[in-house]
C-alpha cells in the first residue's frame, strides 16, 4: 500500500494513480496504489478510523460508509473506484457538537455496547432513512442484515432506528420504557 | 444534543440516577462519533506492520523454510521464524494449563492456520505480499481430528515433541461420588441415555485480535497496546516470556471491539511482533484478519458428552452421570483456573436437587487449534448447562411428561439456599419456581401447548402448514471466580483490586484491574461509586486498561467484574466514606460518633443542618485542616477483594419456534427471558447483555459450527461459512426479571454477561426438537440437520466424527 498524506503531490509514478475523493465533504486529492482498498484509504490515508474492519469476505459491514449517498461495503471497493465521488463516513455524520438523529438514537437506545459495529451500523441506517423516512421494524431488520453486531443482539438497535426516524420526521420519540 | 451530563440537558428522556437505575451509557459519545480507539487506529512514528504466514496442512514435518525471497522484498526489515524464537527461547509458551503452546513452529505443525514465521514490512500490503515469497517445504502427516479416535491405539501422535509421550492423552478429571452415583442408577425406575455433542465454535469477537509492541529507547520500557482482556496477567506472562522485569512493561488495553472470551489468551501474533520490535528498535503492529482468526484464535467448547439420567417413572431425577470427550486441539491453551481442568463443569447438576451425580472428562489432543474455554462460557458452564437442560428434556420425551412439568418436579426451592450440590458448589441464593412461573406466564405456556397441538394435528391432517416448537431452559450459573485459595491464573489468585481517589473538588477516579470489552464498566462502575458516595457518577472517572495506572488484577471473563471487582470498588468506596467521616469530625469537632451518612455528606445526628458535603470534605483533605495524627491527609480507599464464593445468577427462558417441515427452516418467534442476577446496577446495560447472549444462543443452536473435513481443512475460516445471526434472525426479546440478591456480595449484586449464553442455546434446541418431535439431534441446526432428524438420520455436525 502505498499513499501520500499530503496533497502536494507533483509527479504521478507509474505503479500509483492520483485521485480526487470527496469525503465528508472536502475534496481530498491523494495517490494510491490501484490495488489499495477504500477503507484503508479512509482508515490510514485519512486518519479517518471510525470506520472499521471486522471480517475479509464483506460480510459484516463494520467499514459501512455513503458512497454518493448509497451504503457501501468499503472493504470491497478500490480507492480508485471512489476517484469523484462523495464519501461519506461516521465523522461526517452530525457535527462534534450536534449529533444526527442516528447517532442519537443509537446512545438513547442502548444500540452499541463495544462499539466496533457501531460506525458502519449508523451509516447504514443513515442510508435507510434517507430513503425511507418512516421504517417498519421489518424495514430496519432488512436494511442492517448487512451489517454484523456481536453484542447487542440487535433489538436495541432496531428501537435506535425507529427513534432515528421518528425524531427526524419531527415526531415525539417514544419514551424509553418505564422500567 | 452533547452527550455531557443528560441532567443539563432538558431534552435527556432519562435523569441520571445518583446509584443504581437505567443510565445512558458513558461511553457513547466516543463510539458514536467514530472517536472510539481501538488498537488498529493507533499508529505511532516508524511503526512496522507484521504479517503471519500459517500452515496449510494440519499435521505436516517441516523440512525446510526459505525466507530468502521475502528477505529480498524492498520493504520487508525482517523475518523471524521458530528458529530464531528458539534461540532466544521464545519458540514455546507455557500456556496457563500447564502445557507449552508453540509460537512459531519448529519441528512440525500441529494445526491448519499455525503460524510458521512472521514477516515485518514497512506497510500492511507488502508484509502480505512477502509471506507468498517464504519458501516452505512441508512432509505432510496423517492428522488426528476425530476427537474420538484420538486415544486409538495407531493414531497418529500430535505432541511428539515431549519426550516419552505415546499417545494424545491431556487429562482425566472427575467430580461428585462416582459410587453413590452408580447406586442411584442401580435402583433407578428409569434411566435415560444421550450422546451430545457441544460442537466447536468460536467467539469471533467483531474487532480481531492485533497488538503495537514497542520498545521506548529512552527509559527502556516495552509498551504494549493490545486487545487483552486481562492486561495485569498478560503483563505478567510478558515478564516471564521475555525476561524484561514487570516495572519495565506497561500493557495498555484501548477500546476494545468485544472480546467474548477470545481476548484472554496470549497469542502467538502478540509474541512475535514485541519481538520484532526488540530486533527493530521499531513499533511493531499486527492485526490478524478473520479468517486467521477463526482459525487459530480460541475456539469454543467441543465437548461430546454422554449423558445418563436417572429418575422415578413420574419424573423426579435421581441421579445424573457424565461422560466427557474434551477436544482441546493440538496445546492445551484452555484459559481457566488452574485447578479445574474441565473448568466449572461439575455444576451440570443446575437448577435441580440431584442427591447423585458424578462426572468424568478427559481431555485429548487432536490436529486443530488450541482453546475450548471462550464465548461466555463461564469455564466450561455452557457445556454443562446444555448437557442438563438437554437431558431434563430427553427424559420427558422418554417418560411422555411435560418438559414443564419435570423442572417444576425438581428444581431446587429458595428455601434450600445455600444449597450445597452433590459436586460441592455451594449455590449462593435462589428462587428458580418463581422464575419459572414467570417465564412460563409471559410466554402464555398453555396457549401456546394446545396451538401446537392445533398446528401438528392440521399438519398431519394436510401436509401442510409449519410445525410450533416450544423449549425451556431453566439454568444456574457459576461466575465471579473466586476464591483465592481455590482459584488461580497460572499461579496468580483470583482477587481483583479498586482504587478510589477523591480529588481537592469532590469529583472522583476509579481504577480497576478488570476491563470492558463493552459492557458498560465506565458507566457501571461509576454508578457504583455514586450509589456509595451520593456524587453523581458524571463525577466519576474510571480508568480501566492500563497497567501503569490501575492496580493489579485478573481482568474481565467468566461474568466476574461486577462479583469480583464491582465488591472491590464498592468496598474502596466504603473505606473513603470511612475516612471522609474522620475528617468531617475534625472539621467539625465533633466526635465521629455523632455523625450519620446521608447521601453524600457527614451530618451531626439530630442537627442535619451541621454536616459536611463530599467535596467539603475532600476539600479539607487535602488542604491545611489539622487532621489526627493517625489520619492520613487527602482521600482516598483502595481494596483488594477476594471474594468469599461465586456468585450463581440464574434465569428461566422460553423459545417458541417455526419449523418449516419441507425445508427445515427454523424461525425463532419469540424468545422470553427471565434472568436473575440480584441487585441490577443498571437495567439497561444488564439488558443489553441478555439481548446478546440470546442472540448467541440463537447462533450456536441454528448457525454456528467450525468444521473440519478428514485432511483437518477447517471448513469455518470465514464469515462466508461461519454463520453468524443477522437482525433477520433475532427476533424481538421479551425480558423479565426477579432480583434475588447474593447474601456474600456488598451490593448483592451477581454476575450476569454470559447468563443469556449459557442458558439460550438448549432452549432454542429443545424447542426445535419438541416441535419436529425429535428425541436428539446436535448443534447447528440448520435446515438440512432439521430436515435429516425429521428422517430419523440427524447428520453429524462433523463429517470427520465418525
Amino acid at each position: 500500500m502505498s499513499f501520500s498524506k499530503t496533497v502536494e503531490i507533483t509527479e504521478t509514478s507509474a505503479d500509483t494513480r492520483r485521485i480526487t475523493v470527496t469525503v465528508n465533504g472536502t475534496p481530498r486529492v491523494v495517490e494510491v496504489e490501484p490495488r489499495l482498498l477504500l477503507v484503508h484509504l479512509l482508515r490510514e490515508g485519512l486518519a479517518l478510523r471510525g470506520t472499521h474492519i471486522g471480517c475479509d469476505t464483506t460480510n459484516c459491514g463494520a467499514c459501512t460508509v455513503l458512497h454518493d449517498g448509497n451504503p457501501i461495503k468499503s472493504c470491497t471497493m478500490l480507492a480508485v473506484q471512489a476517484d469523484g465521488h462523495e464519501i461519506t463516513t461516521v465523522e461526517g455524520l452530525g457535527t462534534p457538537s450536534e449529533l444526527d438523529p442516528v447517532q442519537e438514537g443509537f446512545h438513547r437506545e442502548h444500540g452499541l455496547q463495544c462499539g466496533f459495529c457501531t460506525p458502519g451500523m449508523m451509516m447504514a441506517a443513515r442510508a435507510l432513512l434517507d430513503r425511507e423516512p418512516d421504517p417498519s421494524e421489518e424495514d430496519v431488520r432488512w436494511a442492517l442484515s448487512g451489517n454484523l453486531c456481536r453484542c447487542t443482539g440487535y433489538q436495541n438497535i432496531v428501537k435506535a432506528v425507529l427513534w432515528a426516524a421518528d425524531k427526524q420526521r419531527g415526531a415525539q420519540p417514544a419514551e424509553e420504557d418505564a422500567r | 444534543m452533547t452527550l455531557v451530563d443528560p441532567r443539563r440537558d432538558p431534552a435527556a428522556a432519562a435523569p441520571v440516577p445518583n446509584g443504581f437505575g437505567p443510565m445512558l451509557r458513558k461511553e457513547d459519545g466516543r463510539f458514536v462519533r467514530g472517536r472510539g480507539r481501538f488498537v488498529d487506529d493507533i499508529d505511532l512514528p516508524g511503526m512496522l506492520h507484521g504479517a503471519v504466514l500459517r500452515s496449510p496442512y494440519a499435521h505436516a514435518r517441516i523440512v525446510s523454510i526459505d525466507t530468502g525471497g521475502a528477505l529480498a522484498h524492498p520493504k520487508v526489515r525482517a523475518v523471524i521464524t521458530g528458529a530464531d524464537l528458539e534461540r532466544r527461547g521464545m519458540a514455546w509458551l507455557p500456556t496457563l494449563s500447564h502445557d507449552v503452546a508453540a509460537v512459531l513452529a519448529t519441528d512440525k505443525v500441529r494445526y491448519q492456520g499455525q503460524e510458521i514465521a512472521f514477516v515485518v514490512a514497512e506497510d500492511r500490503y507488502s508484509a502480505r505480499d512477502a509471506l507468498a515469497l517464504i519458501d516452505v517445504e512441508y512432509e505432510p502427516l496423517a492428522p488426528v481430528v476425530d476427537a474420538r479416535r484420538a486415544l486409538d491405539p495407531d493414531a497418529p501422535l500430535v505432541r511428539d515433541e515431549v519426550p516419552g509421550r505415546a499417545d494424545n492423552h491431556v487429562f482425566d478429571w472427575e467430580a461428585g461420588d462416582a459410587a453413590a452415583t452408580d447406586a442411584a442408577f442401580a435402583a433407578a425406575e428409569h434411566v435415560s441415555t444421550c450422546d451430545l455433542l457441544y460442537p466447536r465454535v468460536h467467539p469471533a469477537p467483531l474487532e480481531t485480535c492485533g497488538i503495537v509492541a514497542a520498545l521506548d529507547p529512552v527509559t527502556d520500557r516495552l509498551v504494549v497496546h493490545c486487545t487483552t482482556q486481562a492486561p495485569h496477567a498478560h503483563r505478567t506472562l510478558y515478564a516471564t516470556l521475555t525476561g524484561i522485569p514487570e516495572h519495565r512493561i506497561r500493557i495498555v488495553a484501548p477500546d476494545i471491539g468485544g472480546g467474548f472470551g477470545n481476548k484472554v489468551a496470549l497469542y502467538p501474533g502478540y509474541l512475535c511482533a514485541v519481538y520484532a520490535a526488540t530486533i527493530t528498535g521499531a513499533p511493531v503492529k499486527w492485526t490478524e484478519d478473520r479468517s486467521e482468526n477463526l482459525m487459530s484464535t480460541s475456539f469454543a467448547r467441543d465437548y461430546h458428552m454422554h449423558g445418563e439420567i436417572a429418575a422415578t417413572k413420574d419424573g423426579r431425577i435421581t441421579g445424573l452421570r457424565v461422560r466427557v470427550l474434551a477436544d482441546h486441539g493440538a496445546f492445551n491453551g484452555t484459559s481457566q483456573p488452574s485447578k479445574f481442568p474441565a473448568g466449572f463443569f461439575h455444576i451440570f447438576t443446575g437448577s435441580y436437587a440431584i442427591q447423585a451425580a458424578h462426572c468424568r472428562v478427559t481431555g485429548v489432543y487432536t490436529n486443530k487449534a488450541p482453546g475450548g474455554v471462550a464465548y461466555a462460557c463461564s469455564f466450561r458452564i455452557t457445556e454443562a448447562s446444555y448437557l442438563v437442560e438437554r437431558m431434563v428434556d430427553v427424559l420427558a420425551f422418554d417418560l411422555g411428561l411435560d418438559p414443564a412439568q419435570v423442572r417444576r418436579k425438581n428444581l431446587l426451592r429458595p428455601e434450600q439456599f445455600p444449597y450445597r450440590c452433590a459436586t460441592g458448589w455451594v449455590y449462593d441464593s435462589g428462587d428458580y419456581p418463581r422464575a419459572l412461573e414467570q417465564a412460563l406466564e409471559m410466554a402464555e405456556y398453555a396457549e401456546l401447548r394446545a396451538e401446537q397441538a392445533q398446528r401438528r394435528a392440521e399438519y398431519e391432517r394436510t401436509g401442510e402448514g409449519a410445525l410450533l416448537g416450544i423449549g425451556l431452559s431453566t439454568f444456574t450459573e457459576a461466575v465471579g471466580a473466586g476464591p483465592k485459595k481455590q482459584m488461580d491464573i497460572g499461579g496468580l489468585g483470583m482477587a481483583d483490586a479498586a482504587e478510589l481517589s477523591v480529588h481537592p473538588d469532590g469529583t472522583a477516579e476509579l481504577r480497576l484491574s478488570c476491563m470492558s470489552q463493552g459492557q458498560g464498566h465506565e458507566t457501571t462502575f461509576a454508578q457504583i461509586i455514586a450509589h456509595e458516595l451520593g456524587i453523581s457518577p458524571y463525577a466519576v472517572n474510571v480508568v480501566q486498561g492500563d497497567t501503569d495506572r490501575t492496580p493489579f488484577g485478573l481482568g474481565t471473563y467468566g461474568s466476574r467484574s461486577t462479583p469480583v471487582s464491582g465488591a472491590a470498588a464498592a468496598t474502596a468506596a466504603r473505606r473513603v466514606r470511612e475516612r471522609a467521616k474522620l475528617v468531617a469530625a475534625a472539621m467539625l469537632e465533633i466526635s465521629p460518633a455523632d455523625l450519620e451518612w446521608e447521601a453524600g455528606r457527614w451530618q451531626v445526628r439530630g442537627d442535619p443542618a451541621a454536616g459536611a458535603s463530599l467535596a467539603e470534605i475532600a476539600r479539607a483533605a487535602h488542604g491545611s485542616l489539622e487532621l489526627p495524627d493517625d489520619l492520613e491527609g487527602q482521600l482516598s480507599g483502595r481494596c483488594v477483594y477476594n471474594p468469599p464464593n461465586l456468585t450463581f445468577p440464574f434465569g428461566a427462558y422460553v423459545c417458541v419456534v417455526e419449523v418449516d417441515p419441507g425445508t427445515g427452516q427454523v424461525r425463532v418467534r419469540r424468545f422470553v427471558a427471565v434472568d436473575d442476577c440480584g441487585v441490577r446496577i443498571n437495567p439497561t446495560v444488564v439488558e443489553g447483555q441478555i439481548h446478546g447472549g440470546l442472540a448467541d444462543g440463537i447462533g450456536m443452536a441454528l448457525m454456528e459450527v467450525l468444521a473440519f473435513d478428514t485432511d483437518g481443512n477447517h471448513l469455518g475460516a470465514s464469515f462466508m461459512d461461519y454463520l453468524l445471526p443477522t437482525a433477520l434472525e433475532c427476533p424481538s426479546w421479551e425480558l423479565g426479571q426477579t432480583v434475588t440478591p447474593s447474601p456474600h456480595h456488598p451490593l448483592g449484586a451477581k454476575g450476569i454477561g454470559e447468563s443469556a449464553t449459557v442458558g439460550a442455546p438448549a432452549a432454542v434446541v429443545n424447542a426445535v426438537l419438541d416441535a419436529i418431535g425429535v428425541r436428539h439431534a446436535d448443534m447447528p441446526l440448520t435446515p438440512a440437520q432439521v430436515w435429516s432428524a425429521m428422517r430419523g438420520r440427524p447428520l453429524r455436525t462433523d463429517l470427520a466424527v465418525r
